[in-house]
């Protein structure tokens, strides 16, 4: 298994996606060798082994900026130099060279890799093991650029990736149909999976109390409705749009605050935004929040939006939902496709959001029904039913198993 | 016929900087400006103590000095009511100085608001509390009245000068901006328009920004700026008229100029040779009112300030968040003031300090001339979050008073 990073060194939901998924398979007998591009301890982790691929700290892997695809290079993979573990590029080149050793030494049955990252790194592998490749697209570049643009580089490798791969996973259909729209794939290559949620992940003996929001918590016995959202600031996340139907929202009803929980590169912007519109003491920023705090975002929160230009899947969605809120989700957003007691919206329509949020605020009766309906739903959605459809199409692509 | 003369004003000022304040501060912990990390020019304390040792004591000596030697020697100073309580927590004896120095009868205290801001231009009867609030200080600590009224940043219009008229200020002071003198000389006394006892004096901005701006800039054509040199200009400037007024911030000696610029000798020799001559002299700023007849009308509509080339209010009230800031902080007046807690007000009027919105200024970091923005925080927009934050927990606080009303958004 190739991935970026493993939780609790994550700064998404790829790491908790790779996570969940390894711990399932393992539980159905798959022997993992999971490799990352940093030199960490995990504590949580013991189902499968780690290979550590460089030995920068997760904080340096963290500095090369993977998500934000404008801040990598254009250095080919022959151009890049390994000793530069400054330059993502050249992580990468050590993180192929690792790998070649890796396979060099034991065969894989399997070899799947997850996005970009680390597909050049599972074509080598496939090219050097004859095992079969199996590409996992959690993201695709459209995605993280949230327009036509984005890293040429990065689409070349992800076509190459794409085209190579003995099989392809997509985890929603929106992302299948970006595989076969813009990078000409065959359909009969890929197959969804959606995400999952390991709920009893949250079981932790955690309550909520109500401390860590104290002024929201203070709005709400005002009769305020929380609006929230937890993501990183980039273009991707649509939140733009999320802040301008905040203004819309607030002119029709009064006791609305937003909280944005989360940083980014497009954070100046959005404060700017939101004085612009006159609403700076309603939206609320928190820079980037993680433990208690990220969790009680959830839980002082009443709706939840998902404002994505573009989402492949959007776990983020099914954490809020299990933590009590009821769910407004782009339509460009994939977690959307296996919910329905949720409000859609296309990304832009910015009326329309602001008449969601309005319209939760204003009617108790439909928050508790949102709210209700919605812990069914996400429920059945099992990382079990992950690892057993994957493990299906490693037994497709050869018999025995591993990954 | 009186002699011609300095008018020297110096402006003293510290704010209480906000620390980095968050939401998850926010209805919990209610202190906005108390810094704990040392390492950071955040921490009002640390920044206090160490200006004390460049500038304040320092300079205070040499003034002492220079009043002790020269009976002509003469200054104006504001000191504002924020210095002045953190002078009192920290240096006592830094209070103690300009206490010798008021002492003398040569040094004029300049009146102005306690704390640092621009209410007039929001709320004249917030404003005026704080007129009185820092006359009421001055009183008490330096036992004197002041007469002479100057705005914040220098902030300045006709509607101003008509306030201070009938309020009773027998002067006021303004920045001497070209496009308002036009072919006039700053170095007069002036009326402004619309009054009928009050005097305008207006700032030397050229020999006042040689020193304050420039004195130690090695990109300067005149650098190294000699005593020789300044009082030849000075010479120059005052030719057949009457003052130079030289306005101007008191930490320009020793903290904007360091003292291995020279700044201190450099003032201490000038002071020497001006006063050489026996037509010259210095003055307070009411010693130049009493001297000098108005010598025209001074009209000016629109504000003017003393800050950047274009001499407005734009690093204070130039971008939405700024406007954002000021519309949440005035709005609460009624309501913070019919609590009568005196330390919920206080925290309230010091988020109106000034500095506050001027960090939160964004014309030069889109600029990316980040040398011209003196801030302890790492962008506008966090500066923004903090006081924003701090305004949040000022309306959480007021909640607890009148149950309703207060706590918006």
């Amino acid at each position: 298994m190739l991935g970026w990073e493993l939780p609790p060194h994550n700064s998404g939901g790829l790491g908790v996606a790779c996570y969940q998924m390894s711990k399932a398979l393992a539980l159905q007998g798959a022997d993992i060798d999971f490799v990352v591009p940093y030199r960490a301890k995990h504590p949580n982790i013991n189902f499968m082994k780690i290979h550590s691929a460089t030995p920068l700290s997760p904080l340096e892997r963290y500095g090369l900026g993977t998500y934000d695809s404008k801040a990598v290079l254009h250095k080919l993979m022959t151009e890049a130099d390994a000793k530069d573990l400054t330059d993502m590029r050249g992580v990468q080149k050590r993180y192929v060279q690792f790998v070649e050793q890796m396979v060099a030494n034991k065969t894989p049955d399997a070899i799947h890799a997850h996005d970009w990252l680390t597909m050049e790194a599972g074509m080598r592998a496939k090219e050097l093991s004859g095992a079969p490749l199996i590409v996992h697209v959690h993201a695709t570049e459209f995605d993280r650029s949230g327009s036509e643009l984005g890293n040429p580089l990065v689409h070349e490798i992800e076509y190459e990736g794409l085209m190579m791969a003995d099989r392809i996973i997509a985890v929603s259909e929106i992302t299948k149909n970006i595989i076969i729209q813009k990078y000409g794939i065959p359909e009969s290559k890929i197959e969804v999976i959606y995400n999952a949620i390991d709920a009893s992940e949250f079981n932790d003996g955690y309550v909520y109390d109500g401390r860590t929001y104290k002024y929201l918590e203070a709005l709400k016995q005002e009769g305020y409705t929380i609006i929230s959202t937890v993501t990183r600031f980039t273009i991707q996340k649509g939140l733009q749009h999320f802040i301008k139907a905040a203004a819309r929202a607030s002119e029709k009803y009064d006791k609305l605050a937003f909280l944005l929980a989360g940083d980014g590169e497009q954070r100046d912007e959005l404060i700017a935004l939101a004085a612009e519109y006159g609403i700076s003491d309603k939206v609320f920023f928190t820079g980037f929040v993680r433990g208690k705090q990220w969790r009680d975002a959830y839980s002082v929160s009443d709706v939840f939006v998902m404002s994505s230009v573009s989402e492949p899947f959007g776990l983020t969605a099914l954490e809020a939902a299990h933590h009590d809120n009821a769910l407004i989700i782009s339509r460009q957003s994939g977690v959307g496709e296996v919910l329905h007691s949720i409000f859609r919206y296309d990304f832009w329509d910015i009326d329309r959001l602001s008449d969601q949020i309005v319209g939760i605020a204003a009617s108790k009766t439909l928050e508790s029904a949102l709210k209700e309906n919605i812990k069914y739903e996400y429920a059945r959605l099992s990382w079990t039913d992950v690892a057993h459809q994957c493990m299906r199409i490693y037994g497709l692509m050869k018999s025995g198993v591993a990954a | 016929m009186s002699k011609q003369g300095i008018t020297l004003y110096l402006h003293v000022h510290q704010p209480f900087r906000v620390r980095q304040y968050s939401v998850f501060d926010t209805a919990v912990n209610h202190d906005y400006f108390d810094e704990q990390n040392w390492d950071t020019d955040r921490n009002n304390k640390k920044v206090f103590l160490k200006v004390a040792d460049k500038s304040y004591r320092p300079m205070n000596a040499l003034l002492e000095k220079l009043l002790a030697e020269h009976s002509e020697f003469k200054l104006s100073l504001s000191i504002t009511g924020t210095f002045l309580e953190q002078a009192e927590l920290w240096a006592p004896d830094v209070i103690e100085s300009f206490q010798r120095l008021v002492a003398t009868g040569r040094v004029e205290i300049v009146a102005e608001t306690y704390y640092h801001s621009l209410a007039f231009f929001f709320s004249v009867t917030e404003f005026e509390r704080q007129v009185e609030a820092h006359k009421q200080k001055i009183r008490e600590l330096f036992g004197v009245e002041t007469n002479v009224f100057r705005n914040t940043e220098l902030a300045y219009n006709d509607d101003l000068a008509k306030w201070a008229d009938v309020y009773g200020f027998k002067g006021i002071l303004a920045e001497g901006w070209d496009p308002i003198l036009e072919w006039r000389s700053p170095n007069y006394v002036y009326r402004p328009a619309g009054t009928t006892n009050i005097a305008l004096l207006m700032k030397n901005y050229k020999m006042s920004d040689d020193l304050a701006f420039r004195f130690s800039n090695r990109d300067w054509s005149e650098w190294p700026l000699t005593a020789d040199k300044y009082s030849e200009w000075a010479n120059t400037s005052i030719y057949e008229q009457s003052i130079i007024n030289l306005f101007m911030d008191y930490e320009t000696f020793g903290e904007h100029q360091w003292a291995d610029t020279g700044i201190f000798d450099f003032f201490e020799t000038f002071v020497g040779d001006w006063l050489r001559s026996d037509q010259h002299t210095f003055y307070t700023v009411s010693g130049a009112i009493d001297a000098f007849e108005p010598q025209g009308e001074i009209s000016m509509p629109n504000t003017v300030t003393w800050a950047d080339s274009e001499r407005d209010l734009t690093a204070w009230l130039g971008n939405n968040m700024q406007n954002e800031l000021v519309r949440y902080i005035y709005s609460l007046e009624d309501d913070i003031i019919r609590t009568e807690d005196l330390s919920l007000i206080a925290d309230w009027r010091k988020l109106q300090t000034s500095d506050h919105l001027y960090y939160v200024c964004t014309k030069w970091f889109t600029d990316g001339d980040v040398h011209a923005y003196f801030s302890p925080y790492e962008s506008p927009y966090d500066a923004f979050l903090f006081v924003m934050n701090a305004v949040r927990d000022l309306r959480f606080r007021l909640h607890a008073y009148h149950r309703t009303g207060g706590l918006n958004g």
